[in-house]
């Protein structure tokens, strides 16, 4: 092992040589022999019937292939799209999940929503094709608000008040209870905007069909490609599982986005054995803003119970969650097991209770965004706590100090499910109060009122559920999937090591994280490990990466085949020391044993794996390669304090984020260089759900922000330098005491930014994202 | 219609629809797939290239437009195996992570860099840059990038 590439070594990362070169091979990178090109043809309507559609001037135009209907995919036997967990409500039902055909076929549910594919020649005949399609709709009267949507007009047949469930979660009568004894109850009505992922790749799907050999090569863009296969098999009836290969090349970018399965890879691969050659499809900007699966978009009512010395006792918390149109691949876990389940935040909080409806709207498919229902939580929670601080005239930093669960105090059981395993929250509050000069923010405020400006200071606690999932609790709770991951470590006869991961990075940088790791435990060069992963053809089954996974499960796998590894190298190195394997220990990449002054190193013992001369061929197989399918006891709990400083112009209400300092305890780091990396893009997300973000509809269901003209993006001129440091208090039920670090940014950051704001405007709420028109209306309502 | 352009040092005279666009030609017809195309209108920068040694954004550049030009991406920065400074820089200080946006933005910070007055501020690399969205890295380290390349550039 060395201090330079081991474990907690800022390593440069091994892609980047590809990446800053133009080299990287992503989907749309890829062409092959013969392909043709597809276009969708997408509702321009919010909700209508389908009373007719007419592909035969699309037929007959130059280039054109061939136009499909959704018909023709039924025809086939190929099904819906599912959702993949089922939450029940609370009457035991369980959650209606409206059919989604993927080309949709009698009715339309959203603007964008695709109808028809036409495959041409070119992107261009594909294109004109498409334009010439034509449907006779029959249009019917959208819904499009989360909080009226269970009033309105029913879109689904299954599903009356268009509900798709009444989910609850926590002990109603101890809540009940703790707000009859309250000596104050703080209330807040908030509402989490909609967020529309925008990973700068947009999707793409290139789909192949070999007849010689009946099988299917789908490239994608997936953070998960086993899991596009098997639901592609099984649920979609594409072909068999056997015969289906997904390889998820370079992804550009995925929070969440790029979990879910969608109609378009569904009907490219479908598509090409039809047509009898490959077929390549790449959203344009205006499509991905239609259809990529969006996030947040809850209302919701908390109501905080409070002793008179600022005590917290008890937490009621309502929400209507809005899915869109179809329950998208793993939507319904979101606004419940996600969200619900982190209400208790840092805090001791006794009782809690938490009630989600979820309603379809004529929108977009909503489903997990970087965070996926934790920064939801978060934000509830964090908002609520420092508006009960000054409703109180309590410093809110002293409020949350008296209600933290003390480091003593763990394993912790909360009140809504969890168990966390270790924390100490008051040090990363204590870390962060330090970096964000709390002595001197009194002068800077006097500054900033000489200067005719409002300078505000807002905190937020976080705690998240990430390292996702045990796989027999979640199946338990109504997911259809084990979340475990696999790892296989194929030792080469030179002591070279390449490592097939069922994770997937799409800017994470596993190729050196996972390298790093295998380096370290093996005592080989971090130059002799390569990384393999996003290919259902050459990994074991896995689960992709997503919720803050991939080193806490994917790592722990792979950790648990080198133990494999090492324990087999004994078992050789006993044979060559003439001793038995007890006696052989294997540290800084040697084989010892007492007996003997010669230690082996690991590349020697490599050797003998495979030249296997000296051991018993019926005691011991040749070869060194392991295989491990790791499966978390826990979630883990990263959590941390963030501090955010605003000043705020008031004549024209445009906000400056000062200073936004980040204290992160993220247990064990492998390479803090890529983590704080990690917390830097998490920060811009959630700093941009805060001020900038926003998915609109109109009243008609249009997406009024489908443009990067429309929808505000965080530019470089919109984000500060951010303050980044981190505190640790390690897993204690992985092997690595690792925690994860992909979303905690995302999480924590809007409920810092609002918290700063509301300080500096002395109001209770503004809604995100605080835009300056919304800033400076807030500030003439109160004038 | 027939386009000549000089594509990082190379000569090609292609045949191209009216229509194509400059990113069509270097990914399609040139196989420089280095250049992404990230939003087709013009906002991401994920597209950008140097025409005549300024950034330019390809998906919105016409093809013909380019007719006689010189050309540069970012498979053409480097010398050889010497990377270009900032290529460097970018790894050096993790100015990137998933990579999609990174090709376009390396080629826009060259340009601001060589193009700047005198040396640039945390600021103006900021406003430099503005044309180039990165989703993943919060642009903290693009900034560090930039800045720490400009002092080899």
């Amino acid at each position: 092992m060395s201090a330079e590439t081991g474990i907690g070594a800022s390593v440069l990362r091994k892609e980047d040589a590809r990446f800053i070169t133009g080299k990287g091979q992503y989907t749309d990178d890829i062409s092959v022999f013969g392909q043709t090109h597809c276009v969708f043809v997408r509702s321009p309507h919010a909700r209508a019937k389908i009373n007719g559609i007419n592909t035969d001037a699309a037929m007959a135009m130059d280039g054109v292939i061939r136009v499909f209907t959704g018909d023709e995919l039924v025809e086939d036997g190929i099904g819906d799209l599912p959702c993949g967990w089922v939450v029940n409500s609370k009457d035991g039902t369980p959650m209606v999940s409206p059919p989604h055909p993927p080309i949709a076929t009698s009715v339309v549910n959203y603007v964008g929503e695709p109808y028809a594919f036409v495959v041409a020649e070119t992107l261009q005949a594909a294109r004109d094709g498409a334009e010439a399609v034509e449907a006779d709709f029959e249009i019917l009267e959208a819904v499009v608000d989360t909080a009226t949507a269970s009033s309105s007009a029913q879109i689904h047949e299954n599903a009356p008040n268009n509900q798709a469930y009444d989910w609850e979660l926590g002990d109603r009568e101890a809540t009940d209870a703790a707000f009859a004894k309250a000596d104050h109850v703080t209330t807040l009505d908030i509402t989490n905007n909609r967020l529309i992922p925008n990973a700068i790749e947009p999707r793409a799907a290139l789909g192949s069909y070999d007849a010689a050999s009946s099988t299917y090569t789908l490239y994608t863009t997936s953070q998960n490609p086993h899991v596009e296969r098997v639901v592609l098999a099984l649920f979609v009836n594409v072909a068999p599982e056997a015969n289906l290969r997904v390889i998820s090349p370079d992804v550009g970018g995925g929070f969440g986005s790029k979990i879910f399965v969608y109609a378009e890879e569904t009907a490219v691969i479908w598509a090409s054995a039809k047509v009898g050659r490959p077929i390549k499809w790449r959203a344009d900007r205006t499509e991905s803003f239609l259809s990529d699966a969006h996030g947040r978009d809850h209302v919701t009512k908390a109501e905080l119970a409070l002793s008179s010395e600022g005590e917290m006792l008890g937490l009621r918390v309502k929400t209507i969650a809005n899915m869109g149109a179809y329950l998208s691949t793993f939507s319904s876990s979101v606004p419940t097991y996600l969200y619900g389940t982190l209400m208790a935040g840092q805090y001791k909080t006794p009782a809690i209770y938490v009630e989600t409806q979820a309603v379809f709207t004529n929108t977009a498919p909503v489903d997990a965004y970087r965070g996926a229902g934790r920064p939801e939580a978060t934000y509830v929670v964090e908002r609520i706590v420092e508006t009960a601080a000054r409703e109180l005239n309590m410093d809110p930093v002293e409020l949350r100090r008296k209600n933290f669960i003390p480091p003593d105090a763990f394993p912790y059981q909360t009140p809504v499910a969890l168990e966390y395993d270790t924390g100490n929250y008051a040090a990363s509050m204590g870390k962060a109060l330090e970096l964000a000069d709390s002595d001197g923010y009194a002068a800077r405020k006097a500054a900033s009122e000489t200067n005719g400006k409002l300078r505000g200071r807002g905190y937020s606690c976080y705690i998240e559920a990430c390292g996702i999932a045990p796989s027999q609790l979640v199946i338990s709770l109504g997911a259809g999937v084990g979340l475990f991951e696999s790892a296989e470590v194929r030792v080469d006869v030179s002591g070279s090591v390449t490592v097939m991961t069922g994770s997937h990075s799409h800017g994470q940088g596993h190729e050196t994280t996972f390298a790093q790791l295998v380096s370290d435990r093996l005592g080989i060069p971090f130059e002799s490990v390569n990384v393999i992963h996003g290919d259902t053809g050459r990994s074991d089954y896995g689960l992709g990466t997503y919720g803050s996974r991939s080193i806490a499960v994917g790592g722990s796998a792979i950790d648990r085949a080198l133990d494999k590894i090492i324990a087999k190298g004994k078992k050789i190195a006993a044979h060559m020391f003439e001793t038995t394997e007890d006696q052989v220990e294997f540290a800084e990449g040697q084989f010892s044993y007492a007996g003997s002054n010669e230690p082996k190193p690991f590349a020697e013992i490599a050797g003998a794996a495979y030249i296997p001369a000296v051991y018993p061929l019926d005691e011991l197989e040749p070869g060194l390669s392991e295989k491990a399918f790791y499966d978390p006891k826990n979630f883990t709990y990263p959590a941390g304090s963030y501090v955010c400083e605003v000043e705020i112009d008031p004549s024209t209400g445009v906000t400056e984020i000062e200073k936004f300092v980040a204290v992160d305890d993220f247990g064990n780091v492998i390479n803090p260089m890529i983590v704080e990396g990690q917390v830097h893009g998490g920060l811009a997300q959630g700093i941009g759900q805060a001020l900038l973000e926003h998915g609109i509809y109109d009243g008609d269901g249009n997406l009024s922000t489908g443009s990067y003209m429309d929808y505000a993006m965080p530019r470089a001129t919109d984000l500060p330098d951010f303050e980044v440091d981190m505190t640790s208090t390690p897993c204690t039920h992985n092997p690595l005491g690792v925690k994860g670090c992909g979303e905690a940014g995302a999480i924590g950051s809007p409920a810092a930014v609002m918290n700063a704001i509301t300080d500096a405007l002395g109001v209770k709420d503004v809604p995100m994202p605080a835009t300056p028109h919304t800033v400076w209306e807030t500030i003439q309502q109160g004038a | 219609m027939k386009v000549d352009l000089t594509v990082n040092g190379s000569e090609h005279a292609v045949d191209v629809a009216d229509n194509a666009l400059l990113s069509d030609v270097l990914r399609e017809t040139l196989g420089l797939t280095g250049t992404h195309v990230g939003c087709d209108t013009s906002q991401c920068g994920a597209c950008t290239v140097h025409l005549n040694g300024r950034s330019v954004k390809a998906c919105t550049v016409l093809a013909g437009q380019a007719d006689g030009g010189d050309v540069t991406t970012i498979e053409g920065i480097a010398n050889g195996d010497d990377l270009h400074p900032m290529q460097v820089a970018f790894r050096a200080n993790h100015a990137l992570q998933c990579g999609f946006c990174t090709p376009g933005m390396i080629m826009s910070a060259i340009d601001l860099v060589q193009s700047a007055d005198g040396p640039l501020s945390a600021e103006d690399v900021r406003d430099g840059l503005e044309g180039n969205f990165c989703r993943c890295t919060g642009y903290h380290n693009i900034v560090k990038a930039v800045l720490d390349a400009q002092a080899n550039m």
